[in-house]
């Protein structure tokens, strides 16, 4: 038996499931320190259907938590970036590009330094170890408590990120230190970035990591813990706690492949409709439609591999206003307060979910509450989120082919069996509880990333041998075999090396086997680049 | 018509400016915030080649080398500059403008980093009307413009000065040689000249084009239109006359290293619903575009990478594994196909073996095609 749990900014959810069944699944509000959220909903399951907590092999955690950290610019560390590539790069220094607003929240810091490398391995300047010391006494005064280093084409040659490591940590031994190479791919803008996000939520990651873990075992699990990727896979406590950032979009990861496996549809949009926003993404073939252009987070230029999702301001929670100019929904929602607010709870705020209620697509609540609504506010606020809701969907679309729709989210009470310009809509049973669904049936990876040797003529030969061995390990994980795909490629020549060397990455990803005799065994987290160490 | 430019336009500009770059000219992002960190809440003057007197020194600034190393090795911001402060010296004349030597991302926006740190004007003009890898691969140059003396600057503050006379191929290879040691990129001052040739040789108004491709482009997405479909549709209101979609699919492989002062290498994509396969072969920029092996559009014509749902130009450096595109054809202007342009950039200058055929006359999208 699994346990998958999604902590999402409005409730928590948690489904039990044993193999491809779904034994338990409930509902509660997120609780603003998460691990007393994550004790009731484990309480719950117990309540629903009785289980041994000994028998649960693993608890796979999705959650939003650190990607609302940073567009809610709160609860991050102070955080410094240094940066090795002096006298090149100063034109643009590390946070040149972010919003004011994070940079204060970060207190960041840049520090430009000597080092870095040019493309073929040779050096731009050598370290400066005094420099670096001195940055670190800097740092040290500041009450940095966690930094970010980068270097010039350190996917080619990291060892002056590790080197730069070891001289701040001797001099801070307390502070985090995040390394680019591991982090991010060629551009260094773009991984800097990624590098310094992940640096500032490496103590909310301690505490909720040491938090999650903590509620497992006084609720007598003794199963492994892991957090949901990016990409669908799962990292373990450890993996996660060094790099948070890699679960930055996992909420519409699970939630659109719990969406596939509970409709049974591999090709179609999910419209997941939460507390606050709806969210629209696509699948295909199985697997969430890749945003192609640059991905920002809170503002923040990453080059992440992430699902393209769009988001319109409505949900369960929206505050519904009705006027002379007509009905609005949205985009401000009570969030977490819906059950202290929404007029079917008692509240005295009027919501869209107590617009479904009052139009009897749902029964929560007190109906009674709401029973006087002026009938064509009710009309015309639903009208209005459909008509949105639809309007989301066809931007999406990028052909004139028909396009089923999955409805799922707790708030997708808010929508009828039936959208303007979609043929068919599904609302699969447990629709409320996709997203913990799509974090207990996680994926499985299996990555290759390592320096090869390309004699002319080879190159395609050698690139299939490396895309066959990270299928193999996708599957040697617990991947099904018939589901595992190369999701990424990435190829760095490494010309300081003799015989054509070539960094080869890739990364193949498959659906968990959910037959109970193939247990998942380990899942393999992204492995750390081991490049250029000692050349 | 003179301008000023602020901030707000750069990302629009880089936008544009990244489409005309077809696939070169470097990464639009990077040129956008050189340019927006050294401007600030100040503005820069564009001048139309008409509002240049006959007798002005106009100097063009611009970075040379292979866009996958500017990627990773930013400037340091001094370099553009001291490439033209030295051209000045052994000139011994200062500029009264500098322009844009190409069209593209960051091609488009060093002649603006140099107007933001010293006050100069800059020409809404270039030399190409697009990008392409070599710097006698110029209109000034088939016009009779000596593309020397040439001055080349990099992050150490060290210059050097290239003249090869009249010998544009021979200042390109001897400031390619350069550019190499100095890392891979370099910045250079070049093809100093009157107003007057800027008004006959100079491809005018490439900045102010840019500028509204990157807003065509824009609006059509905030408006939940097809990005290309509005791009297709405004192209023939220009001196490009025609655009059209040659393939849509994904990339399935790109074969890409920096050699000899390039990023040389070719991409591949796959149709989404039948068997249809693109090639696009480049050397910085795009060169030749073949459909199931057949030749769609070859340069000078221009090819773009354009992202499928937002229109958003994809540089050769940036293509990778998985990204969803569109491969669109946008005619080059009249002026860039006469027998001695041919000569200087048409297939022939890269060693490919088709003939040019404009675009505009090969044959409707077939398969994959959209």
């Amino acid at each position: 038996m699994r346990i998958g749990i999604d902590v999402g900014g409005t409730n928590t959810d948690a489904v039990l499931i044993d193999g491809g069944t779904v034994l338990a699944a409930v509902k509660s509000a997120t609780t603003q320190d998460v691990t007393s959220g994550i004790v009731q909903v484990l309480r719950e399951l117990g309540a629903q259907r009785r289980f041994d907590p000994a028998e649960v092999t693993a608890v796979m955690i999705g959650t939003t938590h650190f990607i609302n950290a940073i567009t809610e610019a709160s609860r991050l560390a102070p955080t410094a970036a240094v940066r090795l590539g002096l006298p090149a790069t100063a034109a643009l220094p590390p946070f040149c590009d972010w919003p004011q607003r994070l940079v204060a929240a970060v207190d960041g810091k840049a520090y430009m330094c000597h080092g870095g490398h040019e493309f073929d391995g040779s050096v731009i300047s050598t370290i400066d170890r005094n420099e670096l010391r001195r940055a670190a006494e800097d740092m040290g005064e500041r009450g940095v408590r966690s930094v970010a280093i980068s270097s010039v084409f350190s996917p080619v040659n990291a060892g002056m990120e590790q080197e730069a490591a070891a001289i701040i940590s001797e001099q801070l031994p307390d502070v985090h230190i995040s390394l680019s190479h591991e982090i991010g791919r060629m551009g260094l803008l773009e991984r800097e970035n990624a590098t310094i996000i992940n640096a500032c939520l490496r103590e909310l990651a301690e505490q909720i990591c040491d938090g999650l873990a903590a509620a497992l075992t006084g609720e007598g699990f003794s199963a492994t813990l892991y957090l949901s990727q990016n990409d669908g896979t799962l990292m373990d406590v450890e993996y996660a706690r060094r790099y948070p950032v890699a679960t930055f979009a996992s909420g519409p990861t699970n939630s659109m492949r719990g969406a596939a496996f509970l409709s049974g549809l591999q090709s179609c949009a999910v419209v997941d409709v939460g507390g606050t926003t709806t969210d629209v993404g696509i699948l295909n073939g199985g697997f969430p439609r890749e945003a192609t252009a640059e991905v920002s987070v809170g503002g923040v230029r990453t080059n992440f591999r992430m699902p393209d999702v769009l988001s319109v301001g409505i949900g369960g929670g929206s505050r519904v206003r009705g006027g002379d100019s007509g009905v609005t929904v949205g985009p401000d929602s009570v969030g977490y307060w819906l059950r202290d607010e929404a007029l079917i709870f008692g509240g005295s705020t009027l919501t869209a979910s107590d617009l479904a209620v009052a139009a009897g697509l749902a029964q929560i609540g007190d109906p009674s509450t709401v029973a006087g609504l002026d009938r064509s506010l009710v009309a015309e606020g639903l009208a209005h989120i459909v008509r949105e809701t639809a309007r989301v969907v066809d931007r999406m679309r990028t052909s004139a082919a028909p396009l089923p729709v999955v409805l799922v989210g707790g708030g997708s009470i808010l929508l009828p069996d039936e959208l303007p310009g979609v043929e068919e809509v599904h609302r699969p049973g447990q629709f409320a509880v996709a997203n913990a669904i799509g974090a207990a049936i996680a994926q499985v990876g299996g990555e290759v990333d390592r320096i090869f040797s390309i004699n002319p003529g080879q190159r395609d030969s050698v690139l299939d041998e490396a895309k066959d061995e990270a299928i193999r390990r996708a599957t040697a994980a617990g991947a099904n075999p018939g589901t595992v795909q190369v999701v990424d490629v990435e190829e760095v020549p490494i010309a300081y090396l003799p015989g054509n060397a070539t960094r080869i990455r890739v990364r193949a990803v498959g659906d968990l086997t959910l037959d109970p005799a193939r247990r998942a065994r380990t899942p393999e987290p992204a492995g750390a680049a081991r490049v250029g160490e000692g050349s | 018509m003179a301008f000023q430019l602020t901030v707000d336009d750069l990302p629009d500009l880089v936008r544009g400016a990244a489409l005309l770059g077809t696939g070169g000219g470097g990464d639009p992002q990077i040129g956008r915030v050189l340019v927006a960190h050294a401007l600030g809440e100040r503005s820069i003057t564009i001048l139309s080649p008409e509002d240049l007197d006959d007798d002005a020194l106009v100097i063009p600034t611009a970075m040379m080398g292979a866009p996958s190393v500017l990627l990773e090795r930013l400037p340091r911001g001094t370099e553009p500059v001291d490439a033209l402060r030295r051209l000045e010296a052994q000139i011994g004349r200062p500029a009264s403008a500098t322009m844009p030597i190409e069209s593209g991302g960051i091609n488009s926006t060093i002649p603006l980093l140099v107007a933001a740190q010293t006050g100069l004007p800059v020409v809404d003009a270039d030399g190409m009307g697009r990008a392409f890898p070599e710097l006698q691969m110029e209109t000034f140059a088939i016009y009779g413009i000596d593309g020397s003396p040439l001055a080349i600057a990099d992050e150490r503050g060290y210059t050097a000065v290239v003249d090869t006379g009249a010998d544009n191929r021979r200042m390109e290879a001897y400031a390619r040689a350069v550019t190499v040691r100095m890392g891979g990129v370099g910045y250079i001052a070049e093809y100093a000249m009157s107003g007057a040739d800027v008004k006959r040789t100079a491809i005018p108004g490439t900045l102010s084009l840019a500028l509204r491709l990157g807003r065509t482009l824009r609006e059509a997405r905030e408006g939940h239109r097809d990005p290309i479909d509005a791009l297709a549709e405004m192209l023939p209101d220009t001196l490009y006359r025609h655009g059209s979609r040659l393939f849509t699919g994904k990339v399935v492989d790109v074969d890409r290293r920096t050699e000899g002062g390039f990023t040389r290498g070719v991409a591949r994509l796959a149709a989404f619903e039948s068997d249809s396969s693109c090639e696009v072969e480049f050397q910085n920029e795009f060169l030749v575009a073949r459909v199931d092996g057949q030749v769609r559009t070859v340069v000078p014509d221009l090819i773009t990478a354009l992202h499928l749902e937002t229109g958003e130009p994809i540089t050769a450096e940036s293509l990778r594994y998985g990204q969803r595109v569109c491969v669109f054809a946008i005619a080059t202007p009249e002026i860039m196909r006469t027998a001695a342009a041919l000569e200087a950039f048409g297939p022939q200058a890269f060693g490919l073996a088709e003939e040019f055929v404009p675009v505009e006359h090969i044959s409707a999208p077939l398969g994959g095609g959209a």
